[in-house]
């Protein structure tokens, strides 16, 4: 186990990824998921630069695997939190491209009703407690529902995603030593993506690996290799088995990548294009998927392309449909801030 | 006449009457289970109810908090306890940032307590902050401060049926103030202030522990011919306003008294909203008689010296009539 997993003398073809064990019947959903959110993601820059969605975002092109991998070891009613990079998250949970896309764009029929925007998007009819704007927030968010989830026997796993950014904050500690003398079905769940903004993990963090540091705190720990779909998916099945069973927390370092940039429109400096092109040609999910499933003859070459037509198609269904959709109501703007009636003084 | 309880006890009474209706409130904090708290605001809880609806802590308050959030998202009423609100600095993300947020970014209510002591006593600067207009300034949060065992009690048990995050200031040097309390079904409503003394000379605001000062001081002042009306926030956000102008409006004059740093405070919330919606009645500028703007001394000297006592308020009082006498005399 390390921090980083940048290899610099790899050979440059695409490592295998092993389907054994997985639902072979499920993993055309996988690959189509996968490839959704990688539309979605690679979408979204041109949208920030005409200003159709206000400010930036965080895409998670790279982290398919992660997000999949996860979701699909969860049942419907689990719950997962996310931190500010969450679209992957929020879209294997099952909310739709138009609800997530409407939301980024500040629209009434964004899944916050355009007040939350990306890092905060949320759906608790889906489980989806929330994406969330404070760096290793998530984690205390699936924490506490974790509590509730055991204190009312409900069954339910928690899911807490933070990234290597929150690997070195305190709170996530804090929530990890909680939750282990708690024994709540609890899965905090880091995606190392090698940085934190621009910073580079093995330039801030003291431990031979986030997982490494997280065993420390009496819960099974594991790295996994994130950019391998199976890998991530049979880690969090055996954590909810665990979770399940009473056996309390579990942590999962997922070693994972990022292709674009902490946001859109930032200039990538801190890093070398031949170390994107090491991670894009040898690890990446799609393709590794992809060329798993054509090895077991599970996938050929033009059900490929009409997963990946599917996906531009459902992608630029959701643009259209946040175009289309009206913004919120500005006399709203107040609404629902508590449940008691108060003056709001300011405007609206 | 009903048996006194201090408010300590009447904290514990609400609490006890609700968890015995609501199976899904529980309490969270440090040294609950066996000790109680450290002001033994839920002795014997633990008890009674089982360490499943007690359930001690590391002393991490933004795992504490956090708890409570996602609990409360999940189901559930949580009452956490932070013992010392100066602690409550720890999961001030948590607080701010989670628990006041998600009602309006996600429509999902909170109901989760924070109950913490609070005030100026003893042990100086860093166990005596006034942070009540700190949340009182965070959208999202009710913050509540009773200054008796009978809104003490009526308080929680409306906090608890809440579906707001409610941060719950109960000052460290009223624990042991005795007085009656309502039974199981009195609840006292938060954002509602009371007349702790009915008058007409002057409208005195105030809060928490500084009402009984006050009271001292409309004892003073009354041979004088200032009868002073003395009223009790009870709930610091969202403040009853509606009580506090018709007494104004009624009396002509208005004074805040308040146990806190006066830049920015409830006392300078109170004060701006009196001349914004009663100028035409008032004869006379809203005074402010608050904390000073200093962090508190451990010498018991120099800590009284710095806040409030009912010889400053008689003072300003008096101060508010020679300078602008009323209207009407």
């Amino acid at each position: 186990m390390t921090l980083s997993q940048t290899p610099s003398t790899s050979p440059e073809s695409l490592l295998k990824i092993d389907l054994a064990g997985l639902p072979l019947d499920d993993l055309g959903e996988w690959l189509e998921t996968m490839l959704v959110i990688r539309e979605f993601e690679d979408s979204l820059q041109p949208l920030t630069v005409s200003g159709q969605i206000p400010g930036d975002v965080h895409q998670a092109s790279g982290q398919e695997a992660v997000a999949v991998g996860v979701m699909r070891a969860l049942a419907p009613t689990d719950i997962v939190a996310s931190p500010h990079r969450p679209h992957h998250h929020a879209l294997a949970k099952g909310l739709t491209p138009r609800a997530v896309m409407a939301e980024l764009w500040g629209r009434a029929t964004g899944c916050a009703g355009g007040r939350g925007g990306t890092m905060h998007l949320n759906d608790f009819s889906l489980g989806y407690f929330g994406s969330n704007g404070i760096v290793g927030s998530a984690l205390g968010i699936a924490m506490g529902a974790a509590l509730a989830a055991k204190l009312q026997h409900t069954e339910q796993v928690c899911v807490g995603f933070f990234g290597d950014g929150g690997a070195n904050t305190g709170r996530t500690w804090e929530f990890v030593n909680f939750a282990a003398m708690q024994k709540l079905p609890l899965i905090a769940i880091c995606e190392n993506n090698q940085y934190a903004v621009e910073t580079f993990v093995e330039r801030t963090t003291s431990a031979k690996s986030i997982a490494d540091r997280a065993a420390g705190f009496g819960l099974p720990s594991v790295q996994v290799d994130g950019q391998d779909v199976g890998a991530v998916y049979k880690a969090t099945t055996e954590a909810r088995r665990r979770a399940l069973n009473g056996e309390g927390p579990s942590f999962i370092e997922t070693v994972t990548y990022r292709y674009h940039g902490h946001q859109t429109n930032e200039v990538v400096n801190y890093r070398t294009n031949e170390e994107l092109e090491h991670w894009r040609q040898t690890r990446d999910p799609i393709e590794r998927l992809k060329a798993a499933l054509e090895d077991a003859g599970l996938l050929d070459a033009s059900q490929f392309e009409k997963l990946a037509g599917n996906a531009r198609d459902v992608v630029e269904d959701a643009i259209r449909f946040a175009e289309a959709s009206e913004a919120p109501d500005p006399a709203t703007a107040t609404n629902g801030v508590i449940g008691l009636a108060f003056d709001s003084k300011g405007a609206a | 006449m009903s048996q006194l309880v201090t408010v300590g006890q009447a904290f514990q009474q609400g609490l006890r009457e609700e968890m015995l209706k609501d199976d899904t409130i529980f309490v969270l904090g440090t040294d609950l289970f066996i000790r109680g708290g450290h002001f033994a605001q839920i002795k014997g809880i633990g008890a009674e109810f089982g360490p499943e609806r007690v359930i001690d802590a590391p002393i991490s308050e933004a795992a504490m908090v956090a708890a409570g959030v996602g609990a409360a998202l999940n189901g559930m009423r949580p009452l956490i306890d932070l013992n010392f609100y100066d602690f409550a600095l720890g999961a001030m993300d948590e607080i701010v940032n989670q628990a006041a947020k998600a009602r309006y970014l996600w429509g999902r209510p909170v109901p989760l307590i924070i109950r913490a002591s609070s005030g100026i006593a003893l042990y100086a600067a860093q166990h005596n902050n006034s942070l009540e207009a700190w949340f009182m300034h965070t959208p999202g949060l009710l913050v509540v401060m009773p200054s008796n065992a009978a809104d003490t009690k009526g308080i929680i048990k409306s906090a608890l049926r809440g579906e707001d995050p409610v941060m719950f200031f109960m000052h460290k040097r009223l624990t042991g103030s005795r007085g009656e309390v309502g039974g199981p079904d009195v609840y006292v409503p938060i954002g509602k202030a009371a007349i702790a003394r009915p008058g007409r000379s002057a409208t005195v605001v105030s809060s928490g522990i500084v009402v009984a000062k006050v009271l001292k001081a409309a004892e003073i002042l009354a041979p004088e011919g200032i009868d002073l009306e003395v009223i009790d926030l009870r709930t610091i956000f969202p403040l009853d306003m509606d009580l506090i102008e018709e007494s104004v409006r009624k009396t002509g004059r208005a004074l805040v008294v308040t146990e806190e740093p006066p830049y920015a405070s409830v006392a300078s919330e109170v004060a701006a909203s009196v001349q914004e919606n009663a100028f035409d009645y008032l004869d006379a500028p809203v005074a402010r008689v608050t904390a000073a703007h200093a962090p508190i001394a451990h010498s018991p000297q120099l800590m009284e010296a710095e806040i409030p006592q009912v010889e400053g308020i008689v003072t300003a009082v008096r101060q508010s009539f020679q300078r602008w006498p009323s209207s009407d005399q």
